[in-house]
């Protein structure tokens, strides 16, 4: 059987490879896969917890995220295309109207 | 019986208060006419009102008069009984003298300036400070504390500055009046110590209750160099006297006050606001006597004073200046009387001397109003002819001042140098009490001759010399008749009068006077010599400066220039004011403007406020640059707060709750919706 | 080496190397497949723990629609190897010490945690689906239709923002 702490610890390895991505990765399309990234480690922990605690809570929660994930995936890709239309370039550093 | 005016003593200083007021507030449209009759009127009428309650006191059996009218300072717990000082007035014998001589000259000048300053601009604003002055002048000479003395003595110090500097266009008359109230505040220092002093010894600063309260203790006299609560308290109020009185070494305020107009020398400065300080020590004679130290230095100071002034008015060519010194010098006579024990000659010279003197310095007025503004003696001469009036007048005063029998002066000064005499060891200040008379006599009718007499050494054709008109002569008639009938007063017996002053004042002065212990045989004779001397001294200056300067030989040239550092010293004051100037005022000025300007001011306030405002600039310019407008940075300060967060909630297991709360979890409401 | 553990070793290596590779690429539709295999092993590890139901959505919803929208767009907007610029050097030189960190927390916290996480073991029970179906009607009804608006919401919005310019 495996142990519900290596599970835990694959979702915190995953978790900070999803924050790595999104300060590193310039394209805003590559930041937007790093946030699902770190939604997806955390669902696992979700899952591992569930199991081990014998609930079925933290699997019904899991769905929910992958629902709201969806949603959000949707409503962010939108607001991307107006992004990359308005300037021209997909690159996030390009998107500095407030600097001064 | 019916006191209306003593019951309501406040009624003599309000009078000028609301001229003062009026003309102040209101008179700067008003035609002159209007401005005359308030100004004069409401001084007339104190005038009326100050008679009208010495006839009261006379009828009332001359009882000690103290009216309460509302409370000023009241400190309950200090000590048992408590602390108060009131607004309240007193009238006895003292005040009686001072009442009238203030408001009886008062408004012979006042009906004086009118003429004097008919033509002069801000002719308003000259009445409103004058009536001010009265104001405060009667609330000093009617205090019954020491408190509401202080507040008549700092506001005729006001009063003065304001006066002085009434040309204030012209720099030379507002120094002047700076250094009037600047030298004045000095001596005020030491008078507030030595209020201090009084109060925190006795308790109170109340006349009666003090002056009783050291009666009844009967402490023994401090001797000459010890310096008991007495001598020091006296002391410190004799220097706020010095600074008021212009004695050694605060005197140098009162020739620069002759840049105001010449009511204000008469009335301030001759009359009224310098005799304060003989007035303050006269008021306290029962601590003065107390204090041997203290008598001695009045005296000493006083005697001084009188001879040092009176060489420097001997070769001063201003007719103004000379009666300032001459001023300065008698009023060291009056200390003299204080200092050896004979107030009552001391207050007896100071009525006297306020009616010549007010009358030396209106007449000089009229001659220079007739000189169309000159004021330097080598260029009048041979004026007799053309103003008579004044010539008579001025030479009355003279002869008044000189101490020529049977004229004021001479009663006065002939006591008081009676009395120097008599004091064991004033036999030196006799002497240079006598020399001082021979001085004054001396430089007195030398300003007559030079003004009065020889040919002119002026441009006839364009100054045209005219004799002032009535308003002007009037006060200068009347006080030439005071001059004149007001020795008769205190003529002792000796003259055939009964010396009615001095027992006037006796109730006042009791016990403190100075009481010859000779017989009544060897004190005549000794009076008799004494003045007979005194006489002869006078008679003596009038020679000299009938040869010297009653015709224009050239002497007086040939002597100055024989003696000539001597002159040169004379001439410039003995350089007083330069070493004031070099000893005190610069280090002063250095070190206001270095130390306190540059050092404290410029360096650690501004620097400060500044410092702060360029620290916040500082931190603004470092924690700007998390507002970078980059959208990476934006993605790293996002992480670094997720850690913080994380790191909270790890390491410090009680902002669990917290953190829940700000981020908007509450655990159980979600409990129970998820799970109903 | 149980077989499980076996699997485990092997699904966990897959995503790691899936998220390190969604890292290091530099066109975005390699960063996209890259999240594909990463999604696929976790389902895979779903399994292993006996959610079916969940490694099935995951598959479903995750890999078969949200990818697949990521991909779309793109290949809609014509995404290309990404510039190589750096303005911002707080995330040149502080990224990498974050991540890290970050890690580090979280498994420090793991470390010393209770018994429930480091005992247990996962047990071999699956999770039914029709256990799964009652809980969200019964308990979860109120969310569950919550999110149905959110959809729609999140449909709207997609559309209105999306859409070509008049």
């Amino acid at each position: 059987m495996v142990p519900t702490s290596y599970y835990v610890i694959l979702s915190a390895v995953l978790f900070g490879l999803g924050v790595i991505a999104f300060i590193f990765k310039r394209n805003i399309i590559s930041i937007f896969m790093s946030i699902e990234l770190m939604l997806n480690a955390v669902n696992l922990a979700f899952v591992a917890f569930s199991q081990s605690k014998g609930n079925l809570d933290g699997q019904i929660f899991v769905l929910f995220v992958i629902i709201v994930a969806a949603a959000e995936a949707a409503v962010g890709l939108g607001i991307i295309i107006l992004i990359a239309r308005n300037r021209q370039s997909l690159n996030v550093e390009r998107v500095d109207l407030l600097k001064l | 019986m019916q006191t209306p005016i003593l019951d309501y003593l406040w009624i003599i200083p309000l009078l000028p208060l609301l001229g003062s007021a009026t003309n102040g507030l209101f008179g700067k449209n008003w035609p002159n006419k209007i401005v005359n009759a308030v100004a004069v009127g409401s001084t007339g009428l104190s005038f009326l009102a100050a008679l009208e309650a010495v006839r009261e006191f006379f009828a009332a059996g001359q009882q000690l008069v103290r009216k309460e009218y509302f409370d000023w300072i009241i400190v309950p717990g200090v000590w048992p009984g408590g602390f108060r000082a009131g607004f309240d007035l007193q009238m006895d014998q003292l005040t009686v003298v001072m009442l009238l001589v203030v408001t009886g000259v008062g408004w012979l000048i006042h009906i004086y300036s009118t003429g004097y300053m008919a033509h002069e601009g801000g002719y308003y604003r000259f009445f409103s400070y004058l009536n001010l002055f009265m104001f405060f002048m009667l609330i000093l000479v009617l205090a019954a504390n020491y408190v509401l003395l202080f507040v008549g003595w700092e506001g005729v110090g006001l009063s003065s500055y304001l006066l002085i500097g009434f040309y204030f266009l012209k720099k030379s008359a507002s120094d002047a009046g700076k250094k009037a109230f600047i030298v004045n505040r000095i001596g005020d220092f030491g008078f507030m110590l030595g209020m201090f002093l009084l109060f925190r010894t006795f308790h109170t600063l109340d006349f009666n209750a003090l002056f009783n309260s050291v009666a009844q203790q009967n402490s023994a006299t401090e001797p000459w160099g010890q310096f008991g609560t007495f001598t020091v308290a006296c002391l410190l109020l004799f220097m706020g006297a010095c600074g008021k009185s212009a004695q050694l070494p605060l005197y140098v305020w009162l020739p620069d006050a002759m840049e105001g107009p010449t009511p204000v020398s008469a009335l301030i400065h001759a009359a009224t606001m310098v005799t304060a300080g003989v007035y303050v020590v006269a008021r306290s004679h029962i601590l003065f006597t107390h204090s041997e130290t203290a008598l001695v230095v009045v005296a000493i100071v006083g005697c001084a004073t009188a001879c040092f002034a009176a060489t420097i008015g001997l070769v001063q060519t201003d007719i103004k200046r000379v009666l300032a010194y001459s001023t300065v010098s008698q009023l060291g006579y009056m200390f003299l009387a204080c200092g050896v024990g004979a107030f009552s000659a001391g207050i007896f010279h100071l009525m006297t001397h306020a009616f010549f003197k007010a009358l030396l310095f209106l007449a000089a007025g009229s001659v220079i109003h007739a000189m169309g503004g000159e004021q330097d003696m080598r260029k009048m001469g041979g004026l007799s002819k053309h103003i008579k009036y004044t010539y008579m007048t001025m030479l009355t005063a003279t002869l008044a001042i000189a101490g020529i029998p049977p004229l004021a002066g001479f009663f006065s000064k002939d006591s008081i140098l009676l009395s120097a005499f008599n004091k064991e060891g004033g036999h030196p200040l006799y002497a240079f009490g006598l020399l001082t008379a021979l001085l004054t006599s001396f430089y007195m009718f030398r300003l007559i001759f030079l003004t009065f007499y020889g040919k002119p050494r002026y441009d006839e054709h364009h100054v045209h010399v005219h004799e002032s008109p009535w308003s002007m002569l009037g006060p200068l008639v009347i006080l030439a008749v005071l001059s004149i009938i007001g020795g008769w007063l205190a003529a002792p017996a000796l003259w055939g009068g009964t010396d009615y002053f001095t027992n006037f004042l006796a109730p006042v002065f009791g016990s403190h006077e100075a009481v010859e212990a000779i017989s009544e045989a060897a004190a005549h004779q000794l009076e008799i010599i004494l003045a007979v001397v005194a006489v002869v001294a006078a008679l003596l200056g009038f020679g000299v400066a009938y040869w010297l300067y009653s015709k224009p030989t050239g002497k007086p040239e040939q002597i100055a220039k024989s003696m000539k550092p001597v002159y040169n010293t004379l001439l410039n004051k003995y350089y007083v004011d330069e070493l004031y100037a070099a000893v005190i005022v610069k280090p002063l000025m250095w070190v206001s403007r270095q130390i306190f300007w540059q050092a404290v001011d410029v360096t650690v306030i501004d620097g400060t406020v500044n410092g702060v405002a360029s620290t916040l600039t500082v931190i603004g310019d470092g924690v700007r640059h998390t507002q970078s407008g980059n959208t990476r940075s934006y993605a790293v300060w996002v992480v670094v707060g997720a850690i913080v967060i994380i790191a909270v909630v790890f390491f410090w297991p009680e902002a669990r709750t917290v953190v829940g709360r700000v981020q908007g979890l509450h655990l159980p409401t979600l409990t129970k919706m998820v799970r109903p | 080496m149980t077989p499980q553990l076996l699997i485990f070793f092997v699904l966990a290596a897959l995503a790691v190397v899936g998220s390190l590779s969604l890292i290091l690429q530099k066109h975005p539709i390699h960063s996209a497949l890259s999240l594909i295999v990463v999604m696929v092993a976790l389902a895979g590890l779903y399994l292993l723990m006996g959610a079916e139901f969940v490694a099935a959505v995951q598959i479903i919803v995750y890999g078969g629609a949200i990818m697949v929208l990521f991909v779309f767009v793109i290949m809609l907007l014509n995404a290309g190897i990404e510039e190589h610029t750096n303005f911002s050097k707080l995330a040149g030189y502080a990224g990498v010490p974050l991540g890290i960190a970050l890690t580090g927390f979280i498994a420090a916290a793991i470390a010393r945690s209770t018994d429930t996480v480091h005992a247990a073991t996962t047990g071999g029970t699956i999770a039914s689906t029709r256990q799964i179906s009652t809980m969200i009607f019964k308990e979860f009804v109120y969310p569950f239709e919550l999110t149905s608006f959110l959809i729609l919401v999140a449909i709207m919005g997609a559309i209105v923002l999306a859409q070509r310019e008049k």
